[in-house]
């Protein structure tokens, strides 16, 4: 078998469209087609599959999700870096965008080393070197998320979750409440702060349930986020000294307008209501007497 | 000249050992690359670490194949400095020893197609629809205009090399389809399909190792008896053609820098037309 003859080795003749150049267009056509179909339908799987699922977890210190796919090189030093092994690096099929690092809190959760070896030798910064308290990883976010099984919800002490994880009492508290359904118990409830638990995991992998109750959920699954235009009255007041609209406020009811304080009646005719105190009414307006 | 067993008359003439002294030599540097990686998780001997992707040697060296930081780059992501270093390490190293050395000397899907290159000639498999031999370029375009599209790497999502070489190491999963995937198509489908046609990582290394100075030659040329056993197993056979036969040019050296200097036709000539040397070497006996 001889080698093919180079199909585009051949140069025109004419300037015209002569057989060699015809066949120079049409190998040149051919070979941008199937080189940007294979770019494409890379391009296409790259978006289709960039999903996380939910129960994969990035190491400490990894960028958000949509850089992170841009910076890692998934070489896997942080799996090879991590000395509980609790680091896989996603296979094709697996959980996670193939090649790049992950982890399963129910099966093996981060260990919360203080040094961070995983980060070390990260060559790009996917994993961010900055990060240098574990304490403020944050690799997802606990949730109690089923307060149907949760045995500290049932009225019992488990507090298993609580009692295992690393940032106790912070990331962790067990919250009193009444138990209405003995009537005369406690329920200690374990609640997640967000603004200490690093989504290590440790609760999930602890959870004495069969499916865990308490699942460390990506950060964008786990929390709500409030509109950036709302404000909390009461930390506003606690900021500025004092209320920004004064202690009481007085809306004016339309259309009730002139009647006395109390008088809601639509229909003139009906009995007029019983004056509930001797306060004078104010003019276009409902005093509610609340006051701070 | 025999399709099916090319060097026959080699072996006759240099011996079985001398006729594939370069396949050995590139097995076994094949092999103790990937041994290297190997010894660190199986024995705790940690000489390298991490992937053909990006690596740490002896704890100092970092290395960074230069290909995929230029697509993070078109991702939008400026990377830290290590993968930078690694990336320049590596590209100098391949812009002075040649480019392609990458794809017959280190790349693990060269087993592959090599594989089922002798496939198609042991059993006269002859159906070749393989695409253009430049839709490569368009495919390295291509992923650099996914990254850009889709600010991730998306070629790594499908690369069969660096599935396969993290798959080593790291698991293989379902990414042991893809190379199934590689092997039938190259073996069935299309002569060298993968290596010489549509992968643009090997298209990347030659475009880097343009001037590379290691290359094969062709000094005893006037000895040739058009056997064609060096164009039958050549993964480029029309880089052969100027140097042995004075297509276009004077030198004897093999100057295309799609030439993966596997050294394959050194072994398979029975005539010693060929050696590996420097791109300035113009010894030649026509």
């Amino acid at each position: 078998m001889s080698a093919k003859p180079a199909r585009h080795a051949g140069t025109p003749e004419k300037a015209s469209l002569s057989p060699a150049r015809r066949k120079f267009l049409a190998g040149l056509a051919g070979a941008a087609g199937s080189g940007c179909l294979l770019a494409l339908g890379a391009g296409l799987y790259a978006h289709q599959s960039r999903a996380l699922a939910a129960q994969a977890l990035r190491p400490p210190g990894a960028l958000s999700e949509d850089k992170f796919l841009a910076a890692c090189t998934r070489c896997g030093l942080c799996v090879r870096d991590c000395p509980y092994n609790m680091l896989m690096l996603a296979r094709p099929g697996d959980d996670a965008p193939t090649g790049t690092p992950y982890f399963i809190a129910r099966d093996k959760p981060c260990e919360m080393c203080e040094d961070i070896p995983c980060i070390k030798n990260c060559p790009t910064g996917a994993l961010n070197p900055k990060l240098t308290d574990i304490a403020a990883a944050r690799m997802g976010l606990a949730v109690l998320i089923d307060h149907e099984t949760c045995l500290n919800f049932l009225g019992l002490r488990c507090d298993v979750c609580y009692r295992v994880c690393p940032v106790i009492d912070k990331a962790i508290t067990l919250d009193r409440q009444h138990n209405t359904r003995s009537d005369r118990h406690a329920m200690l409830l374990p609640t997640v702060h967000s603004e200490y638990c690093t989504g290590c995991g440790k609760c999930e992998a602890a959870c004495v349930l069969e499916e865990a109750a308490i699942k460390v959920l990506p950060i964008p699954l786990a929390q709500g986020k409030l509109g950036e235009h709302y404000r909390k009255g009461w930390e506003e007041r606690k900021k500025h000294g004092g209320s920004l609209i004064g202690d009481q406020l007085e809306l004016p009811v339309r259309g009730l307008e002139g009647k006395p304080y109390g008088d809601s009646r639509v229909d003139d005719n009906a009995p007029a209501p019983q004056a509930e105190s001797d306060d004078p009414p104010e003019a276009n307006g409902i005093n509610s007497r609340w006051k701070p | 000249m025999s399709t099916e067993r090319p060097g026959q008359d080699a072996i006759a003439r240099k011996g079985w050992l001398a006729a594939h002294k370069w396949l050995l030599l590139r097995r076994t540097c094949q092999l103790g690359i990937l041994a290297l990686f190997f010894i660190g998780p199986w024995f705790g001997i940690w000489i390298i670490k991490g992937n053909l992707s990006s690596s740490l040697a002896l704890d100092v060296l970092p290395l960074t194949d230069p290909y995929l930081l230029l697509q993070m780059l078109a991702a939008g992501f400026v990377p830290a400095a290590t993968a930078v270093v690694g990336a320049l390490i590596v590209a100098v190293f391949y812009l002075l020893v040649g480019g392609r050395v990458f794809c017959a000397w280190v790349c693990p899907v060269n087993m592959i197609t090599d594989a089922a290159a002798w496939g198609r000639r042991r059993f006269g498999i002859k159906a070749n629809h393989a695409p253009d031999t430049r839709s490569r370029y368009w495919v390295l375009a291509g992923t650099f205009v996914a990254a850009f599209v889709t600010g991730a790497l998306a070629w790594e999502w499908i690369n069969p090399v660096s599935i396969t070489h993290r798959g080593l190491f790291f698991g293989m999963g379902a990414g042991l389809w893809f190379l199934v995937a590689v092997f039938l198509y190259d073996l069935l489908v299309a002569q060298r399909g993968w290596c010489g046609h549509l992968c643009p990582m090997g298209v990347f290394y030659s475009l880097l190792g343009k001037t590379a100075l290691l290359r094969v030659a062709a000094p005893r040329r006037d000895e040739c008896d058009d056997c064609m056993d060096c164009f039958v197993v050549c993964p480029e056979p029309r880089v052969i053609r100027p140097a042995l036969k004075k297509a276009g040019q004077e030198s004897p050296v093999i100057l295309s820098s799609l030439c993966t200097t596997c050294g394959r036709c050194i072994d398979v000539c029975g005539q010693k037309v060929f050696r590996l040397t420097h791109r300035f070497d113009q010894r030649s006996s026509s």
